[in-house]
């Protein structure tokens, strides 16, 4: 089971009360451990997370759809490669929400070298779709079963992933890699 | 470049669809309002299909977010949504202050509930004035434009730039209300009604802006869910989510207002969708003007995030030890090392921050939800079946603003 | 040698009168990318009014448009497009490149962006400012008339010669696609070696 690098610090009672979360009540449906077996759980600042292993994630994105969480806010990722103690390279972060009752709920997968892979969830939420994309652009995680998973925000021809965190902020000059036009070509 | 590939061989229903047309729109259009492509395969004047292509003003918002301190960061945050940006410096210190558990002084709860509902207000202003210029009620443009200017005279009085503001700081903001600002803000509201008023004359029962975007780009409300539409769009397609009511900030909590909602989905109901909530939103300026607290605008010296005052930093030793740490790069903020996510209802939709924190004082990873991306992607959709002068009316509803979009 | 003048008639060279006459009719082209896009909407709109100035003709098609406002960023996959639509647009022409970002990348010194647009176009105007105020581009905009008076058409580049135009052509073939991929592309293969030693994170 992962270990994410994240909750390093115990989050006191009142941080739990102080944002967005719902203090008190449980965002993860009861039904989901009994369906999946126990899942890494924790809450920070009253989000509540679970770390759901890349086999099983599709099975329960979509068990979590069923249960309310009809509103996919965010597909992101990070890449923990100068994270302090972490274990794994890649760690997707797929952030919903229901919009019946206003739960959140912060699913993380974990991914590594050389070839992270995780199944596409375009099936389970169609606004799945372009945001996978931008991580597979950025990133370089390859989504399978993605309808069509080209890059999004870069040129075609590009061949690094930008936010990865061995790629340099200034680029590798692809930025100067144009033809000058001077006064006389008109 | 490259959009399709040709077919080797064209099978019998592709040569049936020799008579498609293919119109290249943008990157450099005037109706695109910023650098957003599109491909669209028409027949006639009929759209059949539409591939929108994004990332020409994509410029590493993300990358230079690992690279700034989160105070530096909210100067790259202002270019980010630019037709409201001290919206985008709001939510980025709510997301900072999430992650540190900062909690605000009440005086500067109610001074961003304040900004933001006038920043509310511009971006509307120039999302409906730019739907009006689209479908050739220029008149409305113009009168919307003069109101931005009296918005951009309010943030210039408050913190001296009047459009890239970078008016928030993590625990507070860059400075506080002035007898000024306050002035004019009161004044703003007295006079901003009667040109709202004149506006919605000018174009809400026109009978061609009626006919050219009722019934156009019909969105409906499960769509508009599983295709993560929030904002007004969402609103309008009768989604009743509106972060202010369901997860309150700032001071939304304590006042009094309504979401605006519609239900047809379509141009015309977000365009009266974002008419109302301008009201909506002067009506919650109001409130917070009225209750405006009194006390100090930063988080005190003992949560070391917002520098001390001048005062305490020429009186007591505390406020002078509090301002040398902060002013040193490795004496900063403490910052846990967690991930936390926080939103806002940003004019345009739900704009959150997803902030890795490693202990220094800048994000490991700072992540932009935009909303603009989920909108821009909804675009095929809206569009295929409506005529060519009806892409930029749906455009121009949705309001997607490419430096959001491109990051 | 006296010539008798009638009372209303003005002698000058034909050089200065087509200088004037171009000054005073400039038709912008908005090569607006970002925010200071927005500014520029500012400055033809009512409190700013740039048809004060004779130049509020914005045109969106480059071929009738003798000035390019480049204001805001532009990146790696918009540059190829802005050298097109340059190359499209008839002689004489002038560039203005508004803002911090234009003219030299900004804040945004970032893999994707272009560190001034200097470099691959040619400028006649900078404008300073993240975004420029409205009065500075109307500034701008007068400095670039009073270059357009002093400068004169001589150099007549706008009486292209066949060779001129061919070659006008085949550039705009070349910046087609972009050239990131390394593996085809020998500057950045060059650029590629020289950085590989560097440090992968500061």
């Amino acid at each position: 089971m992962s270990q994410p690098p994240t909750d390093g610090s115990v989050p006191s009672p009142a941080d739990q009360t102080a944002v967005a979360g719902r203090p008190g009540a449980r965002a993860v449906p009861a039904e989901l451990e009994v369906r999946f077996g126990t899942l890494e759980h924790s809450s920070f600042r009253g989000q509540e997370r679970i770390v759901v292993p890349v086999g099983r994630m599709f099975d329960i994105l979509a068990f979590l759809k069923d249960s309310g969480f009809d509103l996919l806010v965010d597909v992101t990722c990070v890449d923990y490669l100068e994270y302090r103690g972490a274990r794994h390279r890649y760690g997707l972060v797929y952030l919903l929400a229901a919009t019946a009752d206003n739960r959140r709920l912060i699913v993380r997968v974990f991914v590594d070298d050389p070839d992270p892979t995780v199944p596409s969830v375009v099936p389970i939420w169609g606004a799945a779709n372009w945001l996978e994309r931008e991580v597979w652009d950025l990133f370089g995680i390859r989504f399978t079963g993605h309808p069509d998973l080209r890059r999004l925000v870069l040129p075609e021809g590009f061949t690094a992933h930008p936010l990865r965190k061995d790629y340099p902020l200034q680029g590798r000059g692809e930025r100067h890699n144009f033809p000058v036009l001077s006064r006389d070509d008109g | 470049m490259s959009i399709a590939a040709s077919p080797a061989a064209p099978s019998a229903a592709q040569r049936s669809e020799d008579y498609l047309w293919t119109l290249n729109f943008g990157p450099q259009h005037p109706a695109t309002h910023t650098t957003l492509r599109l491909v669209l395969t028409l027949e006639g004047e009929r759209v059949v299909d539409a591939l929108p292509e994004m990332g020409y003003l994509h410029s590493g918002f993300e990358k230079i977010g690992e690279h700034l301190t989160f105070n530096q960061y909210v100067t790259v945050t202002d270019r980010m949504n630019y037709i409201s940006p001290i919206a985008n410096n709001v939510a980025w210190h709510h997301a900072v202050e999430t992650l540190l558990g900062i909690d605000l002084t009440p005086r500067c709860r109610h001074i961003r509930t304040i900004i933001s509902e006038l920043a509310r207000i511009s971006d509307h202003l120039l999302c409906n004035g730019a739907v009006g210029l689209d479908t050739g009620a220029f008149t409305f443009f113009l009168y919307a434009f003069y109101q931005r200017e009296v918005i951009y005279d309010i943030f210039e009085t408050l913190c001296g730039a009047r459009f890239t503001n970078s008016y928030t700081r993590v625990g507070g903001v860059s400075q506080d209300f002035t007898p000024l600002v306050i002035e004019k803000i009161r004044a703003f509201l007295d006079t901003f009604p009667k040109t709202l008023d004149d506006m919605e004359r000018l174009l809400t029962r026109n009978r061609i802006f009626v006919d050219r975007t009722k019934g156009v780009g019909v969105l409906s409300k499960e769509e508009a869910i599983a295709r993560g539409a929030t904002g007004p769009v969402a609103r309008a397609s009768g989604v009743t989510r509106d972060l202010r009511k369901d997860e309150p900030y700032l001071a939304y909590g304590e006042l009094d207002f309504r979401v605006c909602c519609a239900a047809a989905g379509d141009c015309y109901a977000r365009y009266l969708v974002r008419m109302q909530e301008m009201r909506e939103s002067l009506r919650i300026v109001a409130q917070a003007m009225d209750s405006l607290p009194g006390g100090p605008v930063n988080v005190g010296i003992d949560q070391r995030t917002a520098l001390p005052t001048k005062s305490q930093v020429y009186t007591t030793i505390e406020g002078t030890i509090s301002h040398f740490e902060l002013s040193m790069s490795n004496r900063g903020f403490e910052v846990p090392c967690a991930e936390s996510y926080a939103a806002i209802e940003a004019p345009n939709g739900e704009l959150g921050f997803y902030i890795v924190g490693d202990g220094s004082d800048r994000a490991y990873r700072a992540r932009c939800r935009p909303p603009s991306v989920l909108h821009f992607s909804i675009f095929p959709h809206l569009i295929r079946g409506h005529t060519l002068s009806d892409v930029v009316a749906v455009l121009g509803s949705l309001n997607i603003i490419a430096a959001e979009l491109d990051r | 040698m006296a010539v008798e003048m009638p009372e209303n008639v003005v002698v000058s060279r034909l050089d200065e009168l087509a200088s004037w006459c171009r000054k005073n009719s400039l038709w912008p082209m908005p090569f607006a990318t970002a925010c200071c896009g927005i500014e520029l909407m500012a400055t033809g709109a009512s409190k700013h009014d740039l048809a004060r100035f004779g130049a509020e003709v914005f045109r969106f098609s480059p071929r009738q448009c003798d000035l390019m406002i480049v204001a805001g960023r532009v990146v790696m996959k918009m540059l190829p497009v802005l050298q097109r639509i340059w190359l499209q647009m008839s002689e004489p022409k002038w560039c203005i490149s508004m803002g911090a970002c234009a003219s030299t990348g900004g804040v945004f010194d970032t893999y994707a962006v272009v560190q001034g647009i200097d470099r691959f176009i040619p400028v006649d105007m900078y404008v300073p400012g993240c975004p420029p105020r409205p009065e500075q581009l109307i500034q701008a905009i007068i400095d670039l008339q009073d270059k357009i008076q002093s400068e004169g058409t001589i150099s007549g580049r706008e009486f292209d010669t066949p060779e001129r135009q061919l070659r006008k052509r085949a550039l705009v073939e070349a910046i087609g696609p972009l050239a990131a991929d390394a593996a085809r592309n020998p500057v950045l293969q060059r650029q590629l070696s020289g950085m590989a030693a560097a440090p992968t994170h500061s």
